[in-house]
This record gives C-alpha cells, sequence and structure tokens, in this order.
C-alpha cells in the first residue's frame, strides 16, 4: 500500500482570513428583519401556566378536604369537636399525603423519561417501585419496621431496591454505543417488575403469619395517616430529592434531545444520570415505603403536562409536579368516596385511567420515528 | 508563539479502540480557523469515530487533540461547548420538539442553570434556521419531518452555538442537491463571516472542490492523504483510499468523480 505525504501542517492559502477569534465572535449576525414568531403558537407560556397550575392544585386541596363520609362545613367545624378533629388530625394530613405522594411520583416520571428519552418510562413501568416492593418487603419480613435515629429502615430498604432496578434496568436497556432501545426498556421494566413480585411472594410465603399480613396490607398501600409526624419524616428525604431533580432540569432537557447532543452541549451525561437515578428512587423509595406501589401517575400526568406546555423539560418538571399533586388528590378523594363507607386502593383508580394513557401513547411511539 | 499561525483544531496520533477493536489506529490532522474541511474514506475507515474524538465525545487511548493550542482534555465541558459544535448523523430525537425548541438547545451553553434562553437567543436561533433556509421549519415537530429537514435543523443548531469549530458527522447524507448546495454555501459564508472552522464526513466526492479547502482522506484508522481537493482528488489517491477504480475528470473548473466497474 503506497502511503501518501501525511504532513501535519498543511496551510491552505485563505484569503482575508482572520484568525483573531475574540474578535470574529463579538460581532453577531444581523438579526432578522423578517418576522417569525418565536413562540409556538398554542402553548401557555410559564407565566400564565404555573399560575393556574398552583389554584388548580389549591382548588383539588379544598375538594379533598371537604368531600368525605363525614361531612363537613363551615357551621359544624366551628362548634363540632368531631368534625375538627377529623378535619386537622385525619383529612388533611391524607390530603396532603396524597399530594406530596403525587407529586413526587409525577416529577421522578417526567425526568426517568426525559433522561430514558421514552413517554412509557415512570417508576412503575421501569420496574423501579417493583425494586422498592421488594426492598420494603424484605425489610418487614426481617423485622426490621422500625426507625434507627429516625430514619424509618423500611424507607432505607426500599431506596436499595429502587437503586438495583433502576441500574439494573438501564444496563439492560443501554446497548453499547449509546444507543437506547424503547422496546427493550420497558421489557425489562416489566420483567424486573414481575421477578420482584415473585421474590415478594416468596418472602411473603416464607414470613411468619403476622409478618406476612403486614407486608399483604403494606403492598396494597395507603395515603391513609393519623397526624403529620409521618408527612414531616418523609418531607425531609423527599424535599432534597425534588430540589436535586428541579436543579438538573436543564441538563435533563438537553438529554431528552439525545445523549450525544447533550454531551456536545456541555452536559456531564455519566454524572446526571447517576444523580437523577439516586434522587428519583430517594423518592420512589420512600414513597413507596409509605403509600404502597402507586402506578401510572408518572405516566398519566406528565403525559397532560406535555399537551399542555409542550415538550421542554425545564416546564415540565415543575408543571408535572402541580399537577401530580392535584392528580393524586383527586385520585385518593374519589378512593375515599366511590364505594363509602368502604374505600378503594388509589392504586386500582391510578391504573385504571393509567393504563389507556399508557396504550394510547405505546400506539403513538410507533407513528414517531426517532430523529 | 504568534496566534495567527496556531491551527484551530490538531489532532496528534490519535487511537481508539471499541472494546478490542481498533477503529482509529494513528491519525493527525490540523485544520486553521476559517477553513472548511472533508474528511472522505470508505465506510468503516475510522471517519466517525475520529469525528467524535475530536469533539471529545470519545477519550483516545493515545495521543491528543487541542484546540486552539490547549489539550481538549483541559477545557470544561461547558467552555467546550462554547468552542466545539458537533452534528451527529441523527440525534435520536424521539419526543415532538420543534425545531425552534431544538435549536435554542444550542444556545444552552451560554445560559444559566436556571434560565430560559432570552429574546437575543431566540434570534440567533431563527437566525441560524433562516441561514439554510429552513425558518418556515420552525414550529413543526421535528418527528414530523423528512431526514433532509431534521439535518437542517441539527446544523441550524450547530450554528446557533457559535462555536470556534464544527464538526459534522454526514450532515448532507439526507439532502436534496439544492440543500447540500445551501449548506456548503452556509458553512463557507459562517467560515469566511466569522473564521467558523468546519470538518464534515461526506461521501459526495463531486460537491468537495467547490465547497472545501482541505480534504483529509482516511484508511483503516489512518490518515494517508491531505491536500487541497487538486491534491487528493485524483485517481490514484482515490482509487487507494476506496479500494476501488476511481476515475476523476476536470470540467470547468471542477472535479468530477466516478468509480469504474
Amino acid at each position: 500500500m503506497h502511503v501518501y505525504e501525511l504532513s501535519a501542517a498543511v496551510v491552505v492559502p485563505l484569503s482575508g482570513q482572520n484568525c483573531d477569534l475574540s474578535v470574529i465572535s463579538n460581532s453577531k449576525p444581523a438579526s432578522r428583519e423578517r418576522a417569525v414568531a418565536t413562540r409556538t403558537p398554542g402553548r401557555l407560556s410559564a407565566r400564565i401556566a404555573i399560575p393556574v397550575l398552583v389554584i388548580g392544585l389549591v382548588v383539588s386541596l379544598l375538594i379533598g378536604l371537604y368531600v368525605g363520609f363525614h361531612p363537613i362545613d363551615i357551621h359544624t367545624l366551628q362548634t363540632d369537636p368531631i368534625a375538627q378533629a377529623v378535619l386537622f388530625r385525619l383529612r388533611l394530613p391524607r390530603v396532603i399525603m396524597a399530594g406530596v405522594v403525587g407529586a413526587s411520583l409525577a416529577l421522578v416520571g417526567a425526568s426517568l423519561q426525559a433522561l430514558f428519552r421514552n413517554a412509557l418510562a415512570e417508576p412503575f413501568t421501569l420496574g423501579v417501585s417493583g425494586g422498592a416492593s421488594l426492598g420494603a418487603s424484605l425489610a418487614i419480613a426481617l423485622g426490621l419496621g422500625i426507625n434507627v435515629a429516625g430514619v424509618p429502615i423500611i424507607f432505607v430498604a426500599a431506596f436499595f431496591g429502587a437503586v438495583l432496578s433502576v441500574v439494573l434496568v438501564y444496563r439492560l436497556a443501554h446497548s453499547g454505543g449509546g444507543v437506547m432501545l424503547p422496546g427493550a426498556l420497558l421489557l425489562a421494566g416489566v420483567v424486573l417488575n414481575l421477578c420482584a413480585s415473585a421474590c415478594v411472594l416468596v418472602i411473603q410465603y416464607l414470613a411468619d403469619y403476622n409478618r406476612a399480613l403486614q407486608i399483604l396490607r403494606w403492598l396494597i398501600g395507603s395515603l391513609d395517616v393519623v397526624g403529620f409526624g409521618l408527612v414531616w419524616r418523609m418531607l425531609i428525604f423527599l424535599v432534597p430529592g425534588w430540589l436535586i431533580l428541579g436543579a438538573y432540569a436543564r441538563d435533563l432537557h438537553l438529554l431528552s434531545t439525545g445523549e450525544e447532543s447533550a454531551a456536545s452541549l456541555g452536559v456531564d451525561v455519566q454524572r446526571t444520570e447517576r444523580v437523577v437515578f439516586i434522587a428519583s428512587s430517594l423518592i420512589v423509595g420512600v414513597t413507596v415505603s409509605v403509600g404502597g406501589s402507586i402506578g401510572f401517575v408518572g405516566l398519566v400526568v406528565p403525559h397532560a403536562a406535555r399537551l399542555l406546555f409542550g415538550q421542554d423539560v425545564r416546564m415540565l418538571l415543575p408543571a408535572s409536579f402541580l399537577l401530580g399533586a392535584a392528580f393524586l388528590v383527586l385520585a385518593d378523594t374519589l378512593a375515599r368516596v366511590a364505594i363509602a363507607p368502604a374505600e378503594l386502593p388509589v392504586g386500582a383508580i391510578t391504573a385504571l385511567l393509567g393504563g389507556p394513557v399508557f396504550l394510547l401513547l405505546l400506539r403513538q411511539q410507533r407513528r414517531y420515528s426517532a430523529m | 508563539m504568534d496566534h495567527e499561525e496556531l491551527p484551530i483544531v490538531e489532532a496528534r496520533n490519535l487511537v481508539f479502540a471499541y472494546g478490542t477493536t481498533p477503529v482509529v489506529r494513528d491519525a493527525s490532522l490540523s485544520l486553521p480557523c476559517g477553513a472548511v474541511g472533508a474528511l472522505i474514506g470508505a465506510n468503516g475507515s475510522g471517519k466517525s469515530t475520529l469525528i467524535r474524538l475530536l469533539a471529545g465525545l470519545l477519550t483516545p487511548s493515545n495521543g491528543q487533540v487541542f484546540i486552539d493550542g490547549v489539550p481538549l482534555v483541559n477545557i470544561a465541558l461547558r467552555e467546550r461547548a462554547k468552542r466545539i459544535a458537533y452534528v451527529p448523523q441523527s440525534t435520536g430525537i424521539v419526543f415532538p420538539f420543534t425545531a425552534i425548541e431544538v435549536v435554542l438547545t444550542g444556545r444552552s451553553p451560554y445560559s444559566g442553570r436556571f434560565s430560559f434562553e432570552s429574546t437575543e437567543d431566540e434570534q440567533i436561533a431563527l437566525a441560524a434556521l433562516d441561514s439554510l433556509d429552513a425558518a418556515h421549519l420552525a414550529h413543526r415537530p421535528v418527528t414530523e419531518l423528512s431526514w433532509g429537514e431534521r439535518q437542517l435543523v441539527t446544523v441550524a443548531r450547530a450554528l446557533a452555538q457559535e462555536p470556534d469549530v464544527m464538526l459534522l458527522d454526514e450532515p448532507a447524507s439526507s439532502l436534496d442537491l439544492k440543500h447540500r448546495m445551501q449548506l456548503a454555501r452556509a458553512l463557507r459564508r459562517h467560515s469566511t463571516e466569522r473564521g467558523i472552522a468546519a470538518l464534515m464526513i461526506t461521501h459526495d466526492l463531486t460537491l468537495l472542490d467547490s465547497a472545501v479547502d482541505l480534504i483529509f482522506a482516511m484508511k483503516w484508522g489512518r490518515m494517508i492523504s491531505i491536500g487541497s481537493p487538486e491534491v487528493v482528488l485524483a485517481d490514484n489517491v482515490l482509487s487507494d483510499v476506496y479500494d476501488a477504480r476511481i476515475r476523476t475528470e476536470r470540467r470547468r473548473g471542477r472535479a468530477f468523480v466516478w468509480s469504474e466497474l
């Protein structure tokens, strides 16, 4: 083979070239005369959207407080101590709990969708809730349902279960060369969920009667709380998780347009993935430990947010957070009153709403080809 | 050393392997600022990998990349993003972002973690689209555009980055003849007006001698020929590059290239 002359310093005469880039980059391109709107019509801007969402959330909180088996109105509240107790010790904590859990799950859903570049990704479909359930069941079966220095062991166990499954699912779906296979991702998630629930069954079978019942009760999940103690304890873990995800909104936005694109735009892809995995697992671990596995909130809510606000993740995260809170408050209210005085598990309601949305999105996903 | 003599991009003896398969064996190149270069070579010759190495998306196991004389590894990620723009073959966008949203992501190296793009950023993004004659795509979802239109959007994003160097992986592969010329002209204009150096992978040899200053030819992970289009677009050079019988003919100052059966 003949190798041609290889000179490292081929300098081509470039007439009139100025290499002083500092001068050149100062000259901005001439702004165009032609008026083209930069805002896409039909999209709400953040300045209008966020207040509207906050008002919506407040209204749904009021509905959640008002509606229930024990009727409450302003008049009885002033005179009846039982009504007061029901409102402030039972209904208010529960509504707050629903809001906190709903906001958390929707926020994690929107974040994972950006990270995995898949609108069907969320804690439930990726098997993250399954992993958290497994971790928590293990903790209950071993009798570790206690606090160590104020931290419930069950939170920690669920967190590790969640981390394990999110990393596993990521590894499975992330083939060499940085290509994310959407089908493989969901399959891996489903299989992981099945494996986790099989393990939970085995644990239940092996555990003694009392603990098996405890696991079962816990698995069904409930947002029922008395007083604010548990809510505060959750918030200690959730608030940092929320803030971390919020701080990574820009990186997630860029990642949602492609991994290589994000990297070439200055995103530290590996660090972002690691941080988002840990923050998401923390949030999912804690919410699953308390409310059980509530599916599809992280799917339905970001989907609705996309329809309203478009694809910008920096807008989707806060929007999903607020919408998610309102959504689960209303779903839980429905769960409380649908077959009153008995209660439906709120997870059943979200799944009934979420299943069809999942199928709808699956149909849509086939229509778009990746760019 | 005089600033003007430094090449804006320089690669010295790059080596890279995916696992145990060596792809880039020993590649060096240097591109002066304001120059438009083409990277040619047969499929699997290591062109895309070399471009990724230059963009800092991959790290060479040996050798080093310099941007304006500074080792690339010493430049922080966000600073890199202001200097180097990379145009992938396909971005893998699955969400129906509008074209302008995609182009605006090119401005992110210049805006803060918690801020949205400014009106000025929006103008720059629109101007970038407009310079490729693609302003009419601004509000269309990219997932519904044709492949050629998507390529224009991705190139516009790179232009909006206002980089010193643009690295393009087959930017014209899905473009029609008119848009190929438009892309070539846009690159040329940005290189002369703003001193941007561009290096693009291409298989369209006929376009080259009017569009580029320098051609880099790769074979089996090595740079086997570097020179102006008159030098590289020659029968013997191209036949070696592609391992095929390639003929060239100059007509009206342009080289026409075809392969014999």
